[in-house]
């Protein structure tokens, strides 16, 4: 499975009106998710984030080349 | 500093009321002619009632401050009889540059959405949009403009509000059946009333400048996240009428605004702006400098008795999106045949508690959108920084990194989907001309003149049938809907070119019309006089089409 670049983000179910709509809804959830938490503490969240995003996605091809690319630009 | 505007000064009358003592009596008063305080005056002046509308200045806005005008406000504004106008003097713009530090991490062209009148947006000084707005008002003798008249107290009866006004020739009363705020976002008539708003300030603030450019300079919007020449902050460029280009520079809370305002601190963030742009000299001068704060919040709800509030008066957002007076004008808009059928008897006062759902409804999609762009440009901890910044590294390369950058969105109107106006679909349709739905636009021809769909809808209530042949309709079933008092004028959109004898007719010349709608020959739209869908049906049914009105004027 090719990892996907393309804009994917929806919420089953829900109707949207503008393409930014459910973006703008994850990343609001996101940010949300480390309101009031430590640096620390956040840092721990985005860990055990991208460990159960990770077994989610499950292909480690497609974790292999996401991690490239995400090692690139840093 | 320059000048590329010179401010009207609107002539002060002094009013008969000062002489004679007596109490002036009004069916509608609106405090506040600015945008939202004069389109509602329009609005309802084309609804047939007289307005008085009182303002305590004599002049339009002072610099810029409203700078775009969105897609739905120009439909609005061809409403009003200014939307000619206004795209005239605006100005169009569809490429925006985003940059990150001290790269471009890409850029994007807006084209427009084809096949629709009026553009996504225009840019133009707000003081042009009040210009055009008082002129307009001036050449309808149902609006009566007061300017330098100050309300300086307000009660409410059951059945009206009584103003006292000062005028610098004394004081006098008015008694209005109904008051409209339009007053701004510190509403004097709030206060008065001991009205809340609820919401959150943000500890920010944020320098604003007009510059007259001397030299050619394009026609796009430039959005700097962490620039070098202003680090850690954001700064945007945005081209407005005249050469004249807004600036806005983000200056973080603990700036002095007043020394932030003075040409001496203000020149050289310019230049260096313009430094990093390309490295030309430019020549410029400053027209108008300001420092703002924003709040995000809103009143719990818009209509109080006989006291009803639009725009910054209702509701304040931040900059972000231009969602001020663009979410005021459709406050005008919703309100307007509202407040129509109250007056005349024809709704229940209640149908007024819609006015205050639907646009708490579409307030509540600005303020999510406004302080949605606001936290990724102003990011208020490390984490959210991080995120930031890291979507702005993807955004180069990858299409959903750009997706996630958040500049400001641009302002739509809601999809009211969920108003109690609406008669749900029993049939099924594809598109999104829901009921709630704002109308979509489509070219169209009339009378063998080419036109748009929507100059043929507004101000009253229609039934959209869709037809292949208008010479086949059945004129008698469709000549006199009125369901106890409310008018149903039939709007026909065939498919064919043709006349449906004295029925209105217009010919879908390229079939947009059709498709936008998802319409077959049969398909019925209801349309409310603020063109948004009510109802559709596949089928023409006059006992569904009572009910569906019914039910939109809140008589159920």
């Amino acid at each position: 499975m090719a990892l996907n670049l393309k804009p994917n983000l929806a919420e089953g179910g829900k109707r949207y009106f503008v393409a930014y709509a459910p973006g703008d809804d994850f990343y609001e959830l996101l940010i949300n998710a480390h309101r009031d938490l430590s640096d620390e503490q956040s840092e721990l969240l985005n860990a055990r984030l991208i460990l159960l995003l990770a077994n989610h996605i499950g292909d480690i091809s497609t974790l292999r080349e996401a991690l490239a690319i995400a090692r690139e630009g840093v | 500093m320059l000048s590329t505007y010179t401010y009207p000064k609107y002539e002060y009358r002094v009013p008969p009321e000062i002489a004679t003592g007596r109490t002036l009596k009004a069916p509608v008063v609106i405090v506040g002619a600015g945008p939202v305080g004069l389109g509602m005056a329009l609005d309802l002046d084309l609804q047939g009632i007289p307005v008085l509308l009182l303002d305590e200045d004599d002049t339009v806005s002072i610099g810029s401050r409203g700078v775009c005008y969105a897609k739905r406000a120009l439909e609005i504004l061809d409403r009003y009889g200014i939307g000619d106008a206004v795209c005239a003097k605006g100005v169009s713009w569809n490429v925006g540059r985003t940059f990150f530090r001290d790269k471009e991490v890409y850029n994007f062209n807006l084209v427009p959405e084809p096949d629709h009148h009026r553009p996504g947006m225009v840019n133009l000084q707000q003081y042009y949009l009040e210009e055009y707005l008082v002129a307009r008002a001036a050449t309808r003798p149902g609006i009566e403009l007061r300017w330098k008249n100050k309300v300086v107290s307000v009660t409410q009866g059951g059945s009206g509000a009584t103003l006292t006004v000062e005028t610098a020739d004394g004081m006098y009363s008015v008694e209005a059946d109904w008051l409209i705020a339009a007053d701004g976002a510190r509403s004097p008539i709030r206060r008065m009333l001991g009205l809340e708003v609820e919401g959150k300030i943000f500890m920010d603030r944020f320098l604003i400048a007009d510059v007259v450019m001397k030299a050619d300079f394009p026609a796009e919007r430039w959005f700097w996240f962490d620039p070098p020449f202003h680090p850690n902050q954001s700064v945007l460029l945005h081209k407005q009428t005249d050469s004249v280009f807004r600036i806005d520079f983000q200056l973080g809370w603990d700036a002095d605004p007043e020394e932030e305002k003075k040409p001496e601190n203000v020149i050289p963030r310019i230049k260096a702006m313009l430094g990093a742009m390309d490295g030309k000299a430019r020549e410029f001068e400053l027209e108008w400098v300001s420092v703002y704060t924003f709040q995000c919040r809103r009143m719990a709800k818009f209509n109080h008795g006989r006291v009803l509030f639009v725009g910054d008066a209702a509701h304040q957002v931040s900059p972000f999106g231009a969602r001020g007076a663009n979410s005021g004008l459709q406050d005008a808009d919703n309100l307007g045949w509202k407040l129509k059928l109250v007056i005349d008897g024809k709704a229940p006062a209640s149908l007024l508690d819609s006015y205050s759902e639907e646009r708490v409804y579409a307030a509540d999609e600005n303020l999510m959108n406004s302080t949605r762009s606001t936290d990724f440009i102003t990011p208020k901890s490390r984490v959210s920084r991080t995120f930031r910044n890291a979507i702005l590294s993807l955004a180069k390369d990858h299409a959903f990194g750009r997706s996630l950058v958040n500049s400001g969105r641009l302002s739509v109107p809601s999809f009211l989907v969920d108003s109690s106006l609406n008669t749900a679909d029993t049939e099924s349709f594809t598109g999104r001309m829901l009921p709630g739905a704002p109308l979509d636009d489509a070219p169209v021809e009339k009378g063998g003149a080419p036109g748009w769909l929507l100059q043929s809808t507004g101000n009253r209530f229609q039934l959209m049938l869709f037809v292949d042949n208008p010479a086949a309709v059945d004129v008698a079933a469709l000549s006199a809907l009125d369901f106890d008092g409310i008018r149903v004028e039939p709007l026909i959109v065939a498919r064919r070119a043709g006349s449906a004898d004295s029925l209105a007719c217009v010919h879908d010349v390229r079939g947009v019309a059709f498709t936008r709608y998802d319409a077959q020959p049969g398909t019925a739209y209801l349309i409310r006089p603020d063109q948004h869908v009510v109802a559709r049906w596949r089928r023409f049914d006059k006992a569904q089409l009572r009910a569906a009105v019914t039910r939109a004027c809140g008589r159920s």
